[in-house]
């Protein structure tokens, strides 16, 4: 099953309408609501990132029975050190950006800590693509 | 926690309901439909909120209540009595003289419900302390904030914390001050004055408990009704004024928006109104609110004082109950004085047991069927029109079209689908009526 949704650089007030759009498709799936909470907080950290840092993205997701892949693609600046941006309390955003409350420097790692999988390719300049996986197994 | 019948107090007269869509529409958890002229509950996914109560606009959907006649089979009657119920008057009548007036029309006691928050606020308060993962702690005090939980935020249940409400507390408190003081139990009856229907369903199958200690209950505006025509009746009577002032104002206000929250140690939220509940816990849920310790979150508008059973201005009986100043009441220290010798029986007793989710979101418990039936409803959605209209009989287009998914409605209920193929013919306009009879009933064409 194939879920898309557009991203626009810089919209704040709709910084997370995806996220939670997909998860009210995931509660219509019977998703367990732990599982359900990993993949809303991991998705909303990357739509959020797109938000503050790119101009423009889409977020494709491929759902199956057992594993939900999510790949986010912006076009943006791009991210010149991977490792760095990881690192707990590493933020780029600039202070208009913290001030709304965004760009505390935990989204990747927030990310990191409820994906299953978390590939990162970006290119400086021309933008990111982010892919999380999360499997819908019950882990009990 | 054995499996339970839910109880709902909020009952449809068929003969009253005309099948107007005011309920359908204002419905938080879609659970109302429209079928014979009629609407229909389904009972899973009612919360209790009585916001149908609140729009119907000829009553029809009633709050099913004890009969009050019962009281008398008990010798000690004894009035489980909100400090809401007080808010309901004017200010020229005192509270010593509602008190009489409700000893006058029959019960023999009066118990005010908020005396156990002083106890409550301090095992809150461990309570957060003692669980640190489960931030933000949701209060357990409003049962049909609860129940929404249960069915729309499962994620949530174990914020909620398990402690009882100032209710259940101090009902156990009455029960076993009476019991202790050598009066036989069975002759003792416990009924609480409900401001709403949500307290009466919590009441008559208790979430996270396996019994409630409260005998009955009695719906506010039938208590107001009796008392307050008692004291127009009898203007002159003496006030007796022996009844001890067994509140502070903080416990006075704990049942109204802030009561809980304003007491918390930490950084916590008071949300009060059922869609601006949903609207904040969807946020929550998806951790875009952040570092907060305690939510304080009611069912009603201006919470219990705009209760569906409460007579007066919401906005009125909060100021009268917020208008009490320290020296009208009692102290922090006397507030709650005498349940303060139960202090260890009921810290013992507080707890309820975990909490269960029971979404109503899931299209199917089988992931892969719930993914057929969420493309037929994607299907389904490009044929509607999306006005929702609700002359299917369901509240919202994505509503009925998950009625149809669930074989509990037919695509051709749609009013427009209904005219597009009357237009090519695959339809005919008998056929229609009949459909449109089915939904609305005969006597409406």
């Amino acid at each position: 099953m194939q879920f898309e949704y557009f991203i626009s650089g810089g919209d704040f007030s709709k910084a997370g309408q995806a996220s939670s759009q997909f998860k009210k498709a995931l509660q219509q799936l019977n998703v367990a609501p732990q599982v359900i909470k990993r993949i809303v907080v991991a998705l909303y950290e990357a739509e959020v990132n797109i938000v503050a840092h790119a101009y423009k993205g889409k977020i494709s997701i491929e759902l199956q029975p057992d594993l939900v892949t999510m790949t986010l693609t912006d076009e943006g600046p791009g991210i010149p050190d991977i490792e760095k941006a990881m690192e707990i309390g590493y933020s780029t955003a600039s202070s208009k950006v913290r001030e709304m409350g965004f760009g505390a420097g935990m989204g990747l790692s927030n990310i990191k800590n409820n994906a299953d999988l978390l590939e990162i390719i970006s290119k400086v300049g021309i933008g990111t693509t982010v892919k999380i996986s999360v499997n819908l197994a019950k882990q009990e | 926690m054995a499996v339970r019948h839910f109880h709902h107090a909020l009952k449809i007269r068929t003969e009253t309901c005309f099948g107007c869509t005011h309920c359908l529409k204002v419905c938080p958890t879609e659970a109302i439909r429209i079928r014979n002229g009629k609407a229909v509950l389904y009972e899973n996914r009612c919360v209790d909120c009585g916001e149908c109560f609140k729009a119907c606009p000829v009553q029809a959907i009633y709050i099913d209540q004890d009969d009050f006649e019962r009281i008398h089979t008990y010798e000690y009657r004894i009035a489980l009595l909100p400090s809401i119920f007080v808010g309901q008057f004017s200010r020229k009548y005192d509270r010593e003289q509602i008190y009489e007036a409700i000893k006058a029309v029959g019960f023999t006691h009066i118990c005010e419900v908020e005396q156990s928050t002083g106890l409550l606020q301090e095992q809150i308060n461990r309570y957060a302390a003692e669980n640190p993962d489960k931030k933000p702690l949701i209060s357990s005090f409003c049962p049909a904030i609860i129940r929404l939980i249960q069915v729309r935020f499962p994620s949530l249940v174990n914020n909620i914390m398990l402690l009882k409400p100032p209710l259940d507390i101090t009902a156990l408190y009455c029960r076993k001050k009476f019991t202790d003081e050598g009066i036989n139990p069975a002759r003792i009856g416990v009924f609480y004055i409900t401001p709403c229907a949500a307290k009466i369903a919590a009441i008559k199958s208790p979430v996270g408990e396996d019994y409630s200690m409260i005998t009955g209950v009695i719906n506010m505006d039938f208590l107001f009704n009796r008392v307050y025509r008692h004291i127009k009746n009898n203007q002159s009577a003496e006030v007796s004024g022996s009844n001890e002032k067994a509140l502070s104002a903080e416990a006075i206000r704990w049942s109204l928006t802030h009561g809980e929250s304003d007491h918390f140690e930490g950084r916590s939220f008071a949300v009060d109104e059922i869609h601006n509940v949903i609207d904040f816990l969807e946020k929550v849920e998806n951790d875009e609110i952040k570092n907060v310790d305690f939510l304080e979150l009611r069912a009603c508008d201006e919470s219990c004082a705009g209760g569906a059973l409460t007579t007066a201005n919401r906005f009125l009986i909060a100021e009268r109950l917020r208008s009490v100043k320290n020296e009208d009441a009692a102290s922090a220290e006397t507030s709650g004085k005498t349940i303060e010798n139960y202090r260890d029986y009921l810290e013992h007793r507080i707890k309820i047991q975990e909490i269960k989710p029971r979404s109503i979101m899931k299209l199917d418990d089988n992931i892969e069927t719930a993914m057929l039936k969420m493309d037929q409803v994607k299907e389904i959605m490009e044929l509607l029109p999306g006005t929702d209209c609700g002359i299917c009989g369901s509240p919202t287009c994505q509503a009925f079209a998950k009625d149809i998914v669930q074989n509990e409605a037919d695509i051709r209920q749609c009013i427009f689908i209904q005219k597009c193929r009357e237009n090519t013919g695959e339809f005919t306009s008998i056929e229609s009526l009949r459909l449109m009879k089915g939904i609305w009933g005969e006597e409406k064409f």
